[in-house]
């Protein structure tokens, strides 16, 4: 198990370093350079050769690479253009409320989808199925920012419960941050839910085709016991997998839920960032996002390491 | 099994009285329609498409017209769908406002299935270094979160709402390398495809009778959700102020435009919102409904 583990780091570590070269060459190869974009008419002279100086980029690109990836690994994410203030400093409360936003939605959000899911699959084809299904494809198909205007319509406008936007310092307290949460979390719990559940659907529809649980219930095991004890370990094993993959889409959402509830999170300073064509921090945001990513992929693929019972009995063949 | 092959001929005979290539047209849309769902989708989406053809001829204003004296009016018969903040006529614009989206989408979403499947079939028949090698890097771009992809080469590129093409059908063209891939590694592994190989027949014959017609099948089902997935982006990034610029009429842009106005006139957001969430569900019924008729289809034909 220890091999399977390192070797699952190795290609996390790989996928980081990827998505770090893929970022730098994007900006390499845009017209212009970091300066010509943010400096716009103002790119000339004296104040265009400062700022290039001060992003060394009069050095050629490899070196450049070379000496941002160690600054990154030493997690230095140099200097934003606009706030002239070292990243590090501008992200790291950012980061943790789109953490706290994104880890509210995903405790309400996972289980909840994982019992709909549950229940649809095993109840498919009749109501309770058509009901929770369809309400899910409109939860993945309705953009975002629409469903997030409904909510701000209803809850917001009409009735008042809460703040249409959130009206937050950027390093505002856990306890202050939560009341005012209450409908972008709602929205990103509302769009995750539907995408966890209808892979949870299928899964258990897959599961309950299968031979074993036809022969449990050939065998008279009652019906419960068959959904609870036979087919539910084996069908949701697979769904974590698929589901840390849907992260990816997720980002996206949680961006744009950011943007429309005005939350100081990491979406709304990278379309603030890129409006004030802030290269750098533009950058260093989208790494943050991958390393995101990629993080919740790892913590998935190490869950069902553990929880898979053959890979844990690898675990005493190969100390044996 | 026995059921699929007892319905067979009966269809097959049906299917054959067709011409050439498009045989299998009439019957997939038959199967398509006959399920409500189906049918709801077969039925929004030929509405958007029959809209971006026909709206600028029969669209009542002009759509950059602004009025002064009619701002934020309610719905009237003047204007069945009231009037934005500049006065313009909701109706018009609501109309038009997918012609820009749903171009550049469906121009990209086909450009993605096109290199995406002849990438990713390959890879899966290729196999070996090459396709290992390949995949890891598909992975890794997988690890990118799409949205701000576009996001950062759409702002510092420039070159306008066009400039998307290319890059919505490079990053969903990746998504389609895996489905084409998986896709062509599980076909090979099937039986006929064992079948015609101890009948010795050449391996072009093999992929281009035998295999491609199967892999059409997942890659069209795969053109339409790339295309959904499109239109989500794009409203996205023009709801954000990335995508279409201001007098284009364009649905993302007019709800963004019309939030300030949420409670004086809902009407300047709520149709375009309508519209929009209507196409997209309408792509996905339709995909939907699309997958399980060319199955049904493929099933029926099957000889027995």
């Amino acid at each position: 198990m220890l091999k399977i583990l390192v070797r699952r780091l190795v290609s996390a570590l790989f996928t980081l370093a990827f998505v770090a070269v893929v970022v730098f060459a994007v900006a390499e190869a845009l017209p212009g350079d970091a300066c010509t974009a943010y400096l716009g008419r103002l790119a000339q002279g004296e104040r265009l050769d400062n700022c290039r100086a001060s992003l060394d980029l009069d050095q050629p690109a490899a070196k450049r690479f070379v000496h941002w990836a160690r600054d990154l690994a030493q997690g230095d994410l140099g200097n934003s253009l606009k706030r002239k203030k070292p990243i590090e400093e501008i992200v790291g409360p950012r980061f943790r409320n789109t953490v706290i936003l994104g880890t509210v939605a995903a405790l309400i959000g996972i289980p909840l989808a994982i019992v709909l899911g549950v229940f649809a699959g095993v109840y498919r084809d009749k109501i309770p199925d058509f009901v929770i299904s369809g309400v899910s494809l409109l939860a993945m198909t309705i953009p975002e920012f629409v469903i997030a205007t409904l909510l701000i319509f209803v809850f917001a406008i009409s009735f008042q419960w809460f703040p249409a936007v959130t009206i937050l310092p950027t390093d505002a307290g856990i306890r202050e941050i939560l009341p005012n949460i209450v409908l972008p979390v709602i929205t990103l719990a509302f769009v995750m839910t539907a995408h966890i559940l209808r892979i949870t659907r299928a899964s258990v529809i897959d599961a309950m085709h299968s031979e074993y649980v036809k022969m449990a219930t050939l065998k008279g095991v009652p019906f419960r016991r068959v959904v609870f004890r036979h087919m539910l370990p084996s069908a949701l094993l697979p769904t974590i997998n698929i589901v840390a993959l849907t992260i990816a889409w997720l980002l996206s959402g949680v961006v744009v839920i950011e943007k429309v509830f005005n939350y100081p999170g990491l979406g709304t300073l990278i379309i603030q960032s890129i409006f004030d064509r802030d290269l750098p921090l533009v950058q260093a945001i989208a790494l943050m996002f991958a390393l995101i990513y990629i993080a919740v992929n790892l913590i998935a693929d190490l869950l069902v390491i553990l929880l898979n019972p053959k890979l844990r009995s690898q675990v005493s063949g190969e100390g044996g | 099994m026995r059921v699929a092959t007892q319905t067979g001929p009966v269809n097959a005979g049906a299917a054959s009285a067709g011409p050439g290539r498009f045989r299998r047209v009439k019957p997939v849309m038959r199967t398509i329609l006959s399920r409500p769902s189906g049918m709801a989708g077969a039925v929004l989406v030929t509405f958007h498409l029959l809209l971006v053809i026909i709206a600028p001829v029969i669209a009542p204003y002009d759509v950059t017209q602004q009025d002064a004296d009619r701002i934020l009016e309610a719905p009237s018969m003047a204007h069945w769908m009231g009037t934005d903040s500049l006065g313009r006529d909701v109706l018009s614009r609501t109309m038009l406002g997918g012609q820009v989206s749903i171009l550049i989408t469906l121009a990209a979403s086909l450009i993605a299935a096109v290199w995406g499947g002849a990438v990713g079939v390959s890879l899966g028949l290729v196999g070996g270094r090459i396709d290992e090698v390949c995949m890891r890097l598909v992975d890794a771009f997988l690890a990118i979160p799409g949205l701000l992809f576009l996001l950062l080469i759409v702002s510092f590129a420039g070159g306008g709402v066009f400039a998307l093409i290319p890059t919505l059908s490079f990053f969903n063209g990746i998504s389609v390398v895996r489905i084409g891939r998986g896709a062509a590694q599980s076909v090979a592994a099937r039986d006929f495809i064992t079948a015609a190989r101890v009948r010795g027949h050449h391996s072009r014959f093999i992929i281009f009778r035998e295999m491609l017609p199967n892999l059409q099948d997942i890659l069209l089902v795969e053109w339409a959700m790339r295309w959904s997935w499109m239109m989500l982006a794009f409203s996205s990034l023009s709801f954000l102020g990335f995508g279409a610029s201001p007098p284009t009429p364009d649905w993302g842009l007019m709800i963004s435009d019309s939030r300030e106005f949420l409670t004086v006139a809902p009407w300047a957001g709520f149709w375009p919102a309508l519209f929009l969430s209507t196409l997209i569900i309408g792509i996905n019924l339709f995909a939907d409904a699309l997958g399980k008729a060319l199955y049904v289809d493929r099933e029926n034909r099957a000889p027995g």
